[in-house]
């Protein structure tokens, strides 16, 4: 992939203008769990205000990206960049730090803790410092506000997150990282169990962030028709490198669709070559 | 349909009521007995209690109580404790060692020409550092903590043991006011106690350390990628367990005046734990009751006092506790399956 100054007809290239408008860059990011090697050299950038889709099969590396972004986890090799400085995230709060929010694929939420309480998890409020007793009132009414904002409907704020649906906890899960104001955020699969309206409330959301406050948006999703509608980019992952990367409307279903199906066949005739050479 | 199974619920307790408000009102006591566990245990505590009172005349008087409060007091800190851990979905055997073996540290610290409060504050880092110890071994090991700190248990027993000769000693620190504050006085101890418990219910309750311990609990992996640094957040909680067990040791020994090497800890701790659990705090992590385990734990000197009132052996406290354990832990289990279907 080759960062270009803008996007002739060439084409390849993400519209980049010049490296000030890189807001997040991965160069050669390699990562192992013991004999599995998962992130085999993963080079990604993300543009102010860009919405990049991730995708590829289960099992490609694509969650393991994420956490490498956010700081939960840490790269075995290759480097970070945040507004073209190199940064180094020993825990989450450092990636926070930089204005980098997650939505995990687990969503990490808390059941026996209340809607309120999950939404500022580890940003609590609290009557002077870190050691203060609860705002809980202020808790409260600020995501009964937030909530109101988005448009997110949970009927009850003090319901402990176990009663809610899945789509209702993911909605959660969405909102407690978009209310931080980031500047970039990484969703990864934040549709997978919500209906058609709660699917569309997000997308509105998302790119409301992206286009009307620049928040950069990495987001991993399975469901090709949603990510044409929210994406300026596509990426695909396999094998735990990026083996494609077209501006969305430089590219069609069609083309994505044929790219995993005729990865999935190879995969398939390679099997079967190496159950007849065994 | 809630309504439904709160009638269904009620039913033996108030037959048919007439009123529609008085209908609501044993309604919502059903409701209030089924989703705070607490409420149970509360009123079977009150029950046992008119019952030894009318059985013994005495069981009022201050000696009884005094005598009472003196066995709730260790229970309810370690109890109070042990919530800590249980929300975290690990428990700590060694507390009751810990209990025994500070008071102990007091002695031989003291015996070597150290002031007895500055023994008694080195006893208190000392049990810090036992704390400590079992955190981290749990978290950087991944031993379970049920293994780890009946390791602690047997080597703080063994230490006694061995630093004493097995031979028992009095216990210094038990003159004017310095000894009259800390274990004399008859109700220094349960005042330190409850003291104690209040700190960890507050903390529990209304702090971020608390919400970070419920979230340690209740979902590991979350409460990890949320950025909460639950190998710390464990840490600490087994300090602070550490701390309060061996803070009422040291009263209780400064209380009593002698110290026996051959004390059994485990005793210590078992009674702290099921006075958890009968306060209806669950083994599953993520959910926990400080009130509860207080309750429980005046359930527990209740039961054990008022049975040597009637002149019931100490045998029949035994059996009993172990008939309580079991009764408690299947309420508990079907209350909290009732209380799903009634909150939804
Ligand atoms: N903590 C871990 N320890 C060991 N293996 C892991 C760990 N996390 C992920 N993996 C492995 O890494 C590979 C990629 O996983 P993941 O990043 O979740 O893929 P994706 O999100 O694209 O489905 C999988 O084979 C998974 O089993
Ligand atoms: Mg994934």
């Amino acid at each position: 992939m080759t960062i270009t100054e803008d996007s002739g007809p060439s084409g390849a290239g993400p519209k980049v203008v010049d490296s000030r408008e890189i807001v997040l860059q991965t160069e050669g990011i390699t990562k192992r769990f013991g004999a599995v090697v998962v992130l085999r050299g993963v080079d990604m950038v993300l543009g102010r205000g860009e919405v990049l889709g991730l995708v590829g099969d289960n099992g490609a590396g694509k969650s393991t990206f994420v956490k490498i972004l956010c700081g939960f986890q840490r790269q075995d090799s290759g480097r970070i960049l945040v507004e073209g400085e190199e940064v180094q995230f020993h825990t989450v709060e450092d990636a926070r730090a930089k204005g980098i929010e997650t939505v995990y694929q687990d969503l990490a939420l808390v059941p026996q803790l209340t809607v309120y309480q999950n939404l500022f998890l580890n940003r609590e409020l609290t009557y002077g410092g870190k050691l203060g007793l609860m705002n809980n009132r202020k808790m409260r009414q600020l995501t009964r506000q937030y909530l109101d904002e988005i448009r997110v409907n949970v009927p009850n704020i003090d319901a402990e997150v176990d009663r809610l649906s899945g789509g209702q906890r993911q909605a959660i899960a969405v909102a407690r990282a978009t209310r931080q104001e980031a500047k970039i955020l990484l969703l990864d699969e934040p549709l997978a169990a919500m209906g058609a309206k709660e699917s569309a409330l997000i997308i509105d959301l998302v790119k409301d962030l992206s286009q009307n406050r620049g928040v950069s948006i990495v987001v991993i999703d399975h469901n090709y028709t949603h990510l044409f509608e929210l994406c300026d980019r596509v990426s695909v992952f396999q094998q735990g490198r990026v083996t494609f990367d077209k501006r969305v409307a430089e590219t069609s279903l069609e083309e994505l669709t044929e790219l995993m199906v005729s990865d999935y066949r190879r995969q398939v005739m390679e099997g079967q070559a190496q159950l007849k050479g065994a | 349909m809630a309504q439904a199974t709160i009638a269904t619920g009620s039913a033996p307790a108030a037959p048919a009521p007439s009123s529609g408000t008085e209908r609501g009102r044993s309604a919502s006591i059903v409701r209030l007995l089924i989703q705070r566990r607490e409420a149970t245990v509360f009123l079977v505590t009150v029950a046992v209690i008119v019952y030894f009172s009318i059985r013994n005349a005495n069981f009022y008087s201050e000696a009884n109580i005094i005598t009472m409060v003196q066995y709730i007091a260790p229970i309810a800190v370690i109890g109070a404790g042990e919530v800590l851990l249980l929300v975290l979905a690990e428990i700590d055997l060694s507390a009751g060692q810990t209990f025994l073996t500070a008071p102990w540290i007091v002695y031989f610290i003291h015996t070597d020409g150290v002031p007895i409060g500055w023994s008694i504050a080195i006893a208190l880092l000392c049990s810090l550092a036992i704390g400590a110890f079992n955190g981290v071994f749990t978290v950087v090991f991944g031993v379970p903590s049920l293994v780890v700190t009946l390791g602690t248990n047997y080597a703080l027993a063994g230490f006694v043991l061995i630093a004493s000769s097995a031979v028992q000693v009095d216990m210094p620190g038990r003159t004017g006011t310095f000894g009259q504050v800390f274990g004399i006085s008859n109700w220094s101890e349960i005042a330190w106690a409850l003291a104690i418990v209040v700190v960890i219910w507050v903390l529990l309750k209304k702090t971020r350390f608390g919400v970070h311990t419920t979230a340690t609990g209740g979902n590991l992996l979350g409460a990890a990628e949320a950025g909460i640094p639950v190998k710390r957040v464990k840490v600490w909680c087994f300090m602070i367990l550490a701390f309060g067990a061996a803070f009422v040791g040291i009263l209780d020994g400064i209380r009593i005046g002698s110290l026996d090497p051959a004390a059994p800890g485990l005793d210590v701790v078992l009674s702290g734990i099921v006075a958890a659990v009968i306060g209806g705090t669950a083994l599953t992590g993520g959910r926990g009751t400080v009130v509860g385990t207080l309750i429980g734990a005046v359930f527990l000197g209740v039961l054990e006092d008022g049975f040597n009132l009637i002149g019931v052996s100490a045998n029949w406290f035994i059996l009993a506790e172990g008939v309580v354990i079991l009764v408690a832990m299947a309420i508990n289990v079907q209350l909290g399956i009732l209380a799903e279907r009634t909150k939804r």
